[in-house]
């Protein structure tokens, strides 16, 4: 429908610079330039490698998102962008060429949570949201599980990781065993040929008086690790298919479980789970499995949707602009913090309707990336 | 030539809209600074600076559209704000086609100065360091541009005219600090240095800034694992 919102969103939360253009539910480009082979050799996401990389490749992921698109600039209805969470100054390269733009184009601006746009891509893949939904985010930077009566003004957190997030688990497992990077295809693909039943890895947080929707994968990547050292120790060879399957299936059966417990306890039929280990092979399978026996309907996007990327932001801006939504003010921050039940960030004086006043004293509940030195911001 | 000039190097917020039209008989007249807006606040320049632009071209009562070249300040300066002003001209640069100039943001402090001798510009670089450059007059820079701690570069800056926050933060090093001098960067300094420039055909520097430190390579806490392929 030629009437629907075009909308191009900017996404820089972390390591990639994504811009992506959508016309409603329909994805029209999604470029992204990854700045992670830079990071590779510090073994993990640099700040400021990441914000220098942004802004080099801002223009050219723009020009490359409109060229892929087919669409002229002018006209757009709306430019979205990813106010947070995320590293703050690699947020602030997004969030200021996202201003230029809109300003630039006589264009209303939305800032956006990175997290709300995780779930809001799936309408890209299966068509409009239900409501409401239930949505699993599990990746390298993020382990959640978030209820969503509206994406645009009512996401609720129902649990987060308390520690690592799942991707960092396979990650760090993944170099124990010396399968390379990133963890988490490698160890799929070696679980293939293993057993998932030959090692009994703790279940984290799944007792009757834990907490029930938080996650924990930190007694689990430190009890394989152990696992691995002893057999070496005892200079026997190591499993590695076995190690990989037993180890993939403790993480896919806490978070399926915990995620149709509850789809269940709140009377949700659907389930979304998005992020990079949304790719993972066996999550999938158990999902569907489990899903099904619960009479859960899955969505899963594809894989390049499931990680960081512009279009995800483009959803959300698009569905912002077909609901109505106020638009962001020009002096719009780029929030490291943003909590996820601010699905976006309106001019001051409009206020959502479901909004939690914005408190940066939040807790666990929120799991995303906090830099270790605010001091650092500005220099 | 319209011109839009943004600098967000020092912890001024600065923009700048400037005419130049070349006189009747073809030489270049003096630029003349439209509207200048200007904010000094060292940790919000990206909240600050969109609504900085708007101002000025609402004083001046244009578009950003009629905007014909844009100047912006490549630093050095702290990066984080830095980069605020450098991602805001080259996405105005896209969206407009037109072209984006970049200076260093100590000339345009130089500039502003308008000292006729030799002297030092001398901005705050944080970590107890100072950016600066010897300059022989306000118009001509001397050196490159460079960050050192003040007490390895006293024997080079005593005794010589300064002017910057650095020297002020540092006034026993910069002991020839001019106390009428300017601190911060103005966009109009930086955009009337750049219409001097651009009439006499010089050409300027490419809109990328000038970090002159590594990044630190920290990596936060809690954070996502990349390890060598
Ligand atoms: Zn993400």
């Amino acid at each position: 429908m030629a009437d629907e919102p075009l909308v191009l969103g900017i996404e820089t939360s972390c390591d990639e610079t994504g811009v992506g253009i959508v016309r409603g539910h329909t994805l029209l480009a999604d470029a992204v330039a990854s700045s992670v082979d830079e990071h590779a050799r510090f073994g993990g996401v640099v700040p400021e490698v990441a914000s220098r990389a942004h802004l080099e490749a801002m223009v050219p992921t723009i020009q490359r998102a409109l060229k892929e698109a087919g669409v002229t600039a002018s006209d757009l209805d709306g430019i979205a962008v990813t106010a947070g969470p995320g590293l703050a100054g690699a947020l602030l390269v997004g969030t200021s060429a996202a201003k230029a733009y809109a300003y630039a184009l006589g264009k209303p601006l939305y800032g956006v949570n990175h997290l709300a746009s995780h779930i809001c891509v799936d309408q890209l893949e299966h068509g409009a949201l239900p409501e409401p939904t239930m949505a699993l985010l599990v990746s390298g930077g993020h382990s959640s599980l978030l209820l969503a009566p509206d994406i645009t003004s009512d996401v609720r957190p129902l649990g987060s990781t308390i520690d690592d997030a799942a991707g960092e688990a396979f990650d760090k497992v993944a170099r124990v065993l010396n399968l390379g990077f990133p963890g988490g295809p490698v160890i799929d693909r070696m679980a293939r040929e293993g057993d998932p039943e030959a090692i009994a890895f703790p279940r984290g947080l799944t007792g009757s008086r834990d907490p029930k929707y938080d996650f924990s994968f930190s007694g689990l990547k430190t009890a394989v690790a152990r696992w691995i050292e002893a057999k070496r120790a005892a200079g026997e060879e190591v499993p590695v298919a076995d190690v990989s399957a037993s180890f993939q299936e403790a993480v896919v059966d806490v978070l399926t479980r915990k995620a149709v417990r509850a789809c269940k306890d709140h009377g949700v039929d659907h389930l979304m789970i998005g992020g990079g280990v949304a790719a993972n092979s066996r999550l999938r399978a158990m999902a569907e499995r489990r899903c099904e026996d619960a009479g859960i309907t899955l969505r899963v996007p594809r894989p390049k949707l499931c990680t960081d990327n512009g279009a995800m932001v483009a959803a959300l801006g698009a569905e912002m602009v077909a609901r109505n939504r106020p638009h962001s003010a020009w002096e719009l921050s780029a929030d490291s913090s943003l909590p996820v039940t601010e699905p976006y960030v309106p001019a001051p004086g409009h206020e959502h309707r479901h909004g939690v006043p914005h408190s940066h004293a939040h807790g666990h509940g929120h799991d995303h990336v906090h830099e270790v030195s605010k001091d650092n911001l500005y220099s | 030539m319209l011109l839009l000039a943004l600098d967000t190097a020092t912890p001024a917020v600065s923009a700048a809209l400037l005419s130049c039209e070349p006189a009747p008989d073809g030489a270049a007249a003096a630029p003349r600074v439209l509207a200048e807006a200007r904010e000094v606040d060292a940790r919000r320049h990206g909240e600050l600076l969109l609504p900085a632009v708007d101002r000025v071209l609402g004083e001046a009562g244009v578009k950003l559209d009629a905007v014909t070249d844009i100047v912006v300040g490549v630093g050095p300066g702290p990066y984080t704000g830095l980069r605020v002003g450098l991602v805001t001209a080259a996405t105005f640069g896209a969206a407009l086609d037109v072209p984006v100039h970049g200076l260093c943001s100590l000339d345009g402090i130089a500039y502003a100065s308008g000292i006729e001798e030799p002297f030092v510009v001398a901005t705050d670089a944080r970590r107890k360091e100072v950016y600066w450059a010897r300059y022989d007059d306000f118009r001509t820079r001397a050196t490159e541009p460079a960050v050192d701690r003040p007490a390895d570069i006293a024997e080079q800056v005593a005794g010589v005219p300064a002017v910057g926050a650095g020297a002020v933060l540092y006034d026993g090093t910069f002991d020839g600090l001019r106390a009428d001098g300017p601190e911060h960067q103005s966009a109009a300094a930086l955009g009337a240095l750049a219409a001097e420039k651009l009439a006499r055909g010089e050409e300027l520097l490419p809109p990328r800034p000038l970090y002159l430190r590594r990044p630190d390579a920290q990596v936060p806490a809690n954070y996502k694992v990349v390890t060598p392929k």
